[in-house]
């Protein structure tokens, strides 16, 4: 799933969400005056223990025992035998596997950047001065409610047929064949529909950081003299940032896990020119090779983490700066 | 946020917030930019617009790749043959299931899970938990996917309930995150009356919390029926009888042994995206706002 969510900019930041001073006191001081708190505590393990127990069964211990065996032979069924770290070996040797890393990474970096400026810019836009604002908000975010293969499948015609038919009639030689088929410029229709696709969230959420920035900071700032460009790179762009820092991770991780738009549009092809990673770790499912793809799977993981966590990491600063 | 707007008189030279009423406004139109948006917004109209009259050309049109044509002569008898290709009422009822379950799943999972973990915080396993829920927002389903399928299958869960099933844990994460800093805001002191009276944690939670957090439960939901009315990689993988799959699953019929009939498929496509799509035309306000008081008031 790449759907962009909103999430409180602070959530991301120094620490998780309900560490906050207050209501933890409020709470503490609760229990001390209230006696009776003392045995109730129970319950509050039956609210939690359900979605623990659920969660640890079918995401947690299937994801464990899937790394136990990336360090064995095993099939997928059968026996196996210990191979220590010899998938992982493989797997930097591997050019299909570096292939569908590298296109997966540069897809998601492009993909990223592409959405936030056109979301951003929308978000922008539509608290301007500007006719039918509503509704033209209402049409930009129609793509949110819709399926991502069923989308990739329009545009799959499009890009195959219609496109082709355009450039013909008109004598654009460079768009006369499909883009789909063109191992150099496939990725740019999978950029395209992943982006019609993504932006709508990422534009709610832009729109409710816009929402929350009082007017009389621009009233101020409009009195001092500042133009727009200003307004926008010294008010807007700080004062959401947070936003813009959690659209982007949650972007990221979405592209780095992209599927359903690829499979609708080009099924990793031409030849495995647009072969993500996840497409190839679904192949250990039918081909047998279920370690090897679990090898993969782990170090994918590892890979998303560690861009997650970077990306906080370089965006704290400012995140701090501001609060 | 609605508290800044009636501060604010509309000073029309400032900044306005998008939940301002616009009419005022109008006499100082951004015409330019009001064009450009509206031209911008024929890159979603058009691939819809596409959609629609796709679905009603004969096949002898539709293969002629003019995609912006209208339909001429009007055929509506795709639409039919989609029905009975796609399997339409079945499908749609899986997908309808599939989904209804994950909303109820994550609502109640993740409200209950919120609220204890709120109101304990002070104890490390209230705080641990939380912190382990919330690592799955990096998870991306392919990592787990393999062993999933396997484990759902010893389970006998390769069919929708597993599908629904695992939607509703990839959503924990971000619905916990949402629950608990909604929850955050709510007064203990509203619950401490209740308790006086006499009132359990359970019965609290029902009939305190729970209208609380309506605004929350609103988006939650939101985000959990479109992530999982629209999947396609889960189903497609998890259920092993193909006769189970869900809207977006079936559709790939389309891309082998129907290959040329593009009348039909987008006869298809249609039936698939239509119920979202005027489900959200007319809640659409409420859509959008439960949407965005989900990131605000979080």
């Amino acid at each position: 799933m790449t759907m962009q969510t909103p999430l409180t900019p602070g959530a991301e930041g120094t620490q998780p969400g309900p560490g906050r001073p207050g209501p933890v006191t409020a709470a503490t001081r609760v229990h001390r005056r209230v006696g009776s708190l003392r045995r109730t505590e129970g319950v509050y393990y039956l609210f939690l223990v359900p979605a623990l127990v659920l969660f640890t069964a079918f995401v947690v211990a299937p994801a464990s025992v899937g790394v136990f065996y990336s360090f064995t032979d095993y099939l997928g069924f059968g026996q196996w035998h210990f191979l220590g770290f010899e998938n992982y070996r493989a797997l930097f040797s591997d050019p299909a596997i570096l292939g569908s890393y590298g296109f997966t990474l540069g897809f998601a970096v492009v993909t990223v950047i592409v959405t936030q400026v056109i979301a951003l810019a929308l978000a922008v836009a539509l608290t301007k001065r500007v006719r039918f604002a509503g509704g033209l908000r209402a049409v930009f975010v129609i793509p949110m409610v819709v399926s991502g293969i069923i989308v990739a499948y329009v545009f799959n015609f499009l890009f195959a047929n219609t496109l082709p038919a355009l450039a013909t009639s008109v004598g654009f030689g460079p768009l006369e064949q499909s883009i789909l088929g063109d191992p150099d410029l496939a990725w740019l229709a999978i950029v395209i529909v992943s982006a019609w696709q993504t932006i709508p969230g990422a534009l709610l959420v832009y729109t409710a950081g816009l929402t929350s920035i009082p007017t009389d900071v621009y009233e101020a700032s409009s009195l001092d003299g500042a133009g727009a460009w200003k307004q926008l790179r010294s008010i807007t762009l700080p004062l959401i940032s947070g936003f813009i820092v959690i659209n982007t991770v949650l972007g990221v991780k979405g592209y780095l896990g992209a599927y359903d738009v690829i499979v609708g549009l080009t099924n990793g092809g031409p030849g495995s020119a647009t072969s993500s990673v996840a497409m190839t770790i679904f192949t250990g499912f039918t081909s047998g090779d279920y370690a090897y793809q679990m090898a993969n799977a782990t170090v994918f993981f590892i890979i998303t983490v560690l861009i997650s966590v970077l990306q906080l990491a370089v965006t704290r600063g400012r995140n701090l700066r501001l609060a | 946020m609605s508290a800044i707007d009636t501060r604010s008189p509309a000073t029309a030279a400032a900044r306005t917030t998008p939940d301002q009423p616009r009419r005022r406004r109008l006499g100082r139109v951004d015409v330019p930019l009001t064009i450009l948006l509206a031209v911008g917004s024929l890159t979603v109209l058009v691939p819809l617009y596409v959609t629609v009259t796709m679905a009603f050309k004969t096949s002898a049109q539709a293969v002629d790749g003019n995609a912006l044509s209208l339909p001429f002569p009007f055929n509506p008898a795709s639409f039919a043959e989609a029905w009975t290709l796609t399997r339409f009422p079945v499908s749609f009822s899986v997908s309808l299931g599939v989904a209804a379950l994950t909303v109820v799943a994550t609502l109640l999972l993740s409200s209950l899970a919120s609220y204890a973990i709120v109101r304990n915080w002070h104890r490390r396993f209230f705080r641990w938990s939380f912190v382990y829920l919330l690592a799955a927002m990096f998870l991306p389903f392919p990592v787990v996917a393999l062993p999933q399928i396997k484990f759902t299958a010893m389970l006998s869960l390769d069919n929708p309930i597993g599908v629904a099933v695992l939607h509703a844990m990839f959503q924990l994460s971000f619905s916990v995150l949402l629950y608990s800093a909604f929850l955050r805001s709510i007064p203990v002191e509203l619950e401490e009356s209740a308790r006086i009276d006499g009132a359990s944690t359970w019965q609290i939670f029902w009939r305190v919390i729970l209208p609380l957090l309506g605004p929350m439960n609103a988006t939650v939901g939101i985000f959990a029926f479109l992530a999982s009315w629209n999947d396609f990689m889960m189903p497609s993988l998890i259920t092993a009888d193909p006769g189970l799959q869900t809207l977006p699953v079936v559709q790939n019929i389309f891309q082998s042994q129907f290959g040329t009939n593009y009348n039909v498929a987008f006869a298809s496509y249609l039936m698939a995206m239509a119920p979202t799509i005027v489900v959200y035309l007319f809640a659409q306000r409420w859509v959008i706002s439960g949407v965005t008081q989900g990131a605000v008031k979080s």
